[in-house]
C-alpha cells in the first residue's frame, strides 16, 4: 500500500467521452488535506465529480487504501465518502437537522429510521461545526455561512473515511471561510479524516493544505507541498496573472501596477508604505518608490504595484551606485510622499532623499 | 438542547397522528355518507346492519353491494393511486406541479386503451382486467417516454409541462376520434369511461385493481428512503449510497403503472395527483416520504370519496365526470401552490 491512503492512478477526466484533463496522480495519506486551485473552468469540480463517481472518470481510477472506486457499489462507496458539493438542496419542509440526518442514510435499516445512537450522532456532527442551536431551523431559511456548515455536518455524520467538497467557501465572509477551513482541519487531523477541496481563495489554500494541485490544460502541471507550489513561477503563469501580482511573501494577490509614468515617488519603508502605495494604485497613478531593503515588508507590496522600485540588499549601506538612480526618478516626480519610515543611522540614504525633496520643494506628507 | 429537541419531536409526532386520524375518520364519515345518499336514501342504522351482517331490505341490500360499495371502494382505492403516483412523479422531476394527468400520462394510457378494447372486442366479447391494465400501462410508459425525450432536449420544468399538456390533448383528440366513430355498442361505456368516473365498478375489478394498488403502495413504502435521500438531489442520493439510475427507472415504472391502473379502471381523473401531496405535505409540515406516502394515498381517498360525491349527488340524476370535479376543487390548489412559489422555478 506504500502508505497513501487515497491515490489516482492514469485518471483521465472529462464529460461525454472527451476527455478534460489527463493523467491525474493523486498520492495522499490518511488525514491530509489536498486542495485543487486553478481558474475557473479547468476542471476542478471534473476531477472532484470523477473522484466522486458522479461522473464516470474516461480512463484510470481512484482507489482508497488499494480498493478501487470504480469497482465498488454506492453502498459501500457511501460509508466510505462523503461530499459537501455545489448543488443547491432542493428539498422542501427539511430543517437543518433533517438535512444533517440524511448523513445517517448508509447505516440506517430498510425504512431508515432513525436509532438513538444515530441521534446521538447527528447532534455531535452538529456540536463540532457549532450549529447545534440550528436543528429546527428551515433549511431553506437559513444563511450562506449556516448552510455551509450544515451540509458539513451533513458529511461528517456520514463518517467517511474521505471527506470531498467542491468549494465549500464561495459565498462565505472571511469569518466563515475561516471557522469552517479550520474545522476541516481539526477534522483531518484528529479524526485522520482525508479531505480533497477545491478552492478560489489561494492565500487559504496555501494556510490549510498539505498537498496541492494545479489544474490547468489538459494534465496536472503541479501537484506538490504548499512550499513546492506557491511560488510566482507557478502560481502566476497558473492564473495567467503577471507574476509580480502574486505576493509570496503574504500569499496574496495585488493588483496589477497602473500603466504609465510615474509621477510620484514615495518614501516608504518598514510597512508604513503599503497602504500609500495601493491607494495610488486605486487612483490609477503609476509610482517609484525606494529605497527599499528587498527583505521589507513593503518592498514585497511594492513588487507588485509600483512602477519601479529602487531596492538595496539587507544588512548593507546604500552605495552611490543605488542611490543616484533614485534621486534622479525623485526628480523627474511632481510630487514626494514620504510615508513616515523611521530614520536611523543604517538608513540614512533616506535622509538624504528627504532634504533632496524638501529643497526642491516637492514633498507631502 | 436535548430535551428542547425531544420535545419537538413529540409535537412533531402528535401532529402526524392527529392529521392520520383526521384523514381515517374523514374517510369513514365519507363512505358512510356516500352510501347514505343518491337516489336511494338509506339510514345509517340500515346501512351499518347491511354492511356487517348482509342482512335487510333486498333492495337495499342489492344498492349497497352491488352498485354503493364497489364504486366508494373504486374512489378511495384508485383516489389513493392517483395521489400516490403524483407524488412519484414529483420526486421523479423534483417538482411539485408534476403528475399524471399534467404530463399526459393518464391521457396516454386511456388512449391506448381505447385502442385495444375497440380492437379487441371485436374477436372477443369480452376483455380481461389483465389485458386492460397492460394496454393501460403500455400507453402510460409510451407517454412518459414522450415526456423523457422532451425532458432530455429542454431542461426547463415548465416546458416539459407544455409538451405533457400537448402529448394529452393530442392522445384525447385521437381518444374521442376513434369513439365517435366505433360502432360496437359495447363502448357506449366508453364515452363515460373517457371523460373519468367510478361508475359502473363491478367487485371483479376491486378485487384486481386492491390487489394491484396494494402492492404498488407496499412498494412505494418500501421506496420511502432512497426517496428520501432523492429529494436532496441526485447527486446527494448517489453519495449515501442510492443507486440512482436503478432508482429512476424503478420510479418511472411504478408511478406509470399506478397512473395507468387508475386510468383503466376510472378513466384520466385531473389534480388528485398534484393537489393531493401538496395538500398532506402542508398538513404534516413535513415532506418526509415514510409519513407522507401513507398520508398522500388517505388524502388521495378521502378527496375522490369527497368528490365522487358531488359527482352523483350535485345535479343528480345528471352524474357529472369525477375530472370535472377534482378539477373545480384541485386546480385552485395548484393555483395557489404556484403563485406562493413567487413564479419562481416553475
Amino acid at each position: 500500500m506504500d502508505g497513501y491512503y487515497f491515490r489516482t492512478s492514469d485518471l483521465t477526466v472529462g464529460y461525454n467521452g472527451v476527455p478534460l484533463i489527463r493523467d491525474i496522480e493523486i498520492r495522499l495519506r490518511r488525514g491530509e488535506i489536498l486542495t485543487l486551485i486553478g481558474p475557473n473552468g479547468s476542471g476542478k469540480s471534473t476531477i472532484l465529480k470523477s473522484i466522486t463517481r458522479h461522473l464516470a472518470a474516461l480512463r484510470g481510477d481512484s482507489y482508497i487504501a488499494d480498493a478501487s472506486v470504480g469497482a465498488m457499489s454506492y453502498r459501500s462507496l457511501s460509508r466510505q465518502m462523503a461530499v459537501v458539493l455545489t448543488d443547491r438542496i432542493r428539498g422542501e419542509l427539511l430543517t437543518c437537522y433533517d438535512v444533517v440526518a440524511s448523513g445517517r442514510y448508509p447505516y440506517t435499516d430498510l425504512l431508515g429510521v432513525l436509532r438513538p445512537q444515530d441521534r446521538q450522532k447527528v447532534l455531535d456532527a452538529m456540536e463540532q461545526v457549532h450549529a447545534a442551536d440550528l436543528a429546527e431551523r428551515d433549511f431553506a431559511a437559513v444563511s450562506d455561512g449556516q448552510r455551509q456548515r450544515i451540509l458539513l455536518a451533513r458529511a461528517l455524520c456520514q463518517e467517511p473515511e474521505i471527506l470531498v467538497l467542491d468549494e465549500p467557501t464561495s459565498f462565505l465572509d472571511i469569518r466563515h471561510k475561516l471557522e469552517l477551513l479550520s474545522i476541516l482541519r481539526a477534522m483531518a487531523k484528529e479524526k485522520g479524516i482525508t479531505v480533497i477541496l477545491s478552492l478560489h481563495e489561494i492565500d487559504l489554500a496555501q494556510k490549510i493544505s498539505d498537498k496541492v494541485m494545479c489544474v490547468r490544460g489538459e494534465t496536472i502541471e503541479h501537484f506538490g507541498t504548499p512550499e513546492e507550489i506557491f511560488r510566482e513561477d507557478v502560481l502566476a503563469p497558473l492564473y495567467g496573472i503577471a507574476p509580480a501580482s502574486y505576493n509570496i511573501t503574504f500569499g496574496s494577490v495585488e493588483l496589477p501596477p497602473p500603466p504609465g509614468t510615474p509621477d510620484v515617488f514615495v518614501i516608504s519603508g518598514g510597512g508604513t508604505g503599503a497602504a500609500a502605495f495601493r491607494r495610488l494604485q486605486r487612483e490609477g497613478r503609476p509610482f517609484y518608490t525606494g529605497i527599499l531593503y528587498t527583505n521589507d515588508v513593503d518592498y514585497a507590496v511594492a513588487r507588485s504595484l509600483a512602477g519601479r522600485v529602487f531596492s538595496a540588499p539587507p544588512f548593507e549601506p546604500v552605495g552611490e551606485d543605488l542611490y543616484l538612480p533614485a534621486e534622479d526618478a525623485m526628480r523627474s516626480c511632481h510630487t514626494v510622499l514620504y510615508t513616515g519610515t523611521p530614520i536611523g543611522t543604517h538608513n540614512r540614504h533616506i535622509a538624504r532623499l528627504l532634504d533632496r525633496a524638501a529643497s526642491l520643494g516637492l514633498l507631502r506628507t | 438542547m436535548g430535551t428542547a429537541l425531544s420535545e419537538k419531536s413529540i409535537t412533531r409526532r402528535t401532529r402526524y397522528a392527529a392529521v392520520f386520524a383526521g384523514l381515517i375518520a374523514a374517510a369513514l364519515a365519507l363512505t358512510v355518507w356516500n352510501i347514505n345518499s343518491g337516489s336511494v336514501r338509506i339510514g345509517v342504522g340500515d346501512i351499518v346492519r347491511i354492511l356487517l351482517t348482509g342482512e335487510g331490505d333486498v333492495t337495499q341490500v342489492n344498492i349497497i353491494w352491488k352498485l354503493r360499495l364497489p364504486r366508494i371502494i373504486a374512489a378511495a382505492v384508485l383516489g389513493g393511486g392517483l395521489a400516490l403516483s403524483g407524488f412519484l412523479m414529483q420526486t421523479f422531476f423534483s417538482n411539485p406541479i408534476a403528475g399524471p394527468f399534467v404530463l399526459g400520462i393518464s391521457s396516454g394510457s386511456k388512449l391506448a386503451v381505447a385502442v385495444s378494447m375497440i380492437t379487441a372486442l371485436r374477436f372477443a366479447p369480452s376483455f380481461s382486467s389483465w389485458l386492460l391494465v397492460a394496454a393501460a400501462f403500455a400507453g402510460a410508459l409510451a407517454a412518459m417516454g414522450f415526456v423523457l425525450l422532451a425532458a432530455r432536449s429542454i431542461r426547463q420544468m415548465s416546458m416539459l409541462l407544455v409538451a405533457g399538456i400537448m402529448i394529452s390533448y393530442i392522445c384525447s383528440a385521437v381518444t374521442e376520434f376513434l369513439i365517435t366513430f366505433a360502432k360496437d355498442s359495447d363502448i357506449v361505456n366508453l364515452h363515460t369511461w373517457a371523460q373519468g368516473s367510478f361508475s359502473g365498478t363491478k367487485w371483479e375489478d376491486v378485487r384486481f385493481f386492491s390487489l394491484l394498488i396494494a402492492a404498488c403502495f407496499a412498494a412505494t413504502f418500501l421506496l420511502a428512503k432512497p426517496i428520501g435521500a432523492y429529494q436532496l438531489g441526485e447527486s446527494y442520493a448517489q453519495s449515501l449510497g442510492v443507486n440512482v439510475k436503478h432508482f429512476r427507472v424503478v420510479l418511472i415504472l411504478l408511478s406509470s403503472l399506478i397512473a395507468g391502473c387508475v386510468t383503466a379502471f376510472a378513466g384520466p381523473i385531473s389534480f388528485v395527483g398534484i393537489a393531493v401531496p401538496h395538500l398532506v405535505k402542508l398538513l404534516l409540515k413535513t415532506a418526509k416520504p415514510l409519513v407522507v406516502i401513507p398520508a398522500s394515498f388517505l388524502g388521495g381517498a378521502v378527496f375522490c370519496l369527497f368528490c365522487d360525491y358531488i359527482a352523483r349527488t350535485a345535479f343528480a340524476p345528471v352524474e357529472l365526470s369525477i375530472s370535472t370535479v377534482t378539477a373545480l376543487f384541485g386546480a385552485p390548489v395548484v393555483i395557489v401552490m404556484l403563485l406562493k412559489r413567487h413564479g419562481g422555478k416553475l
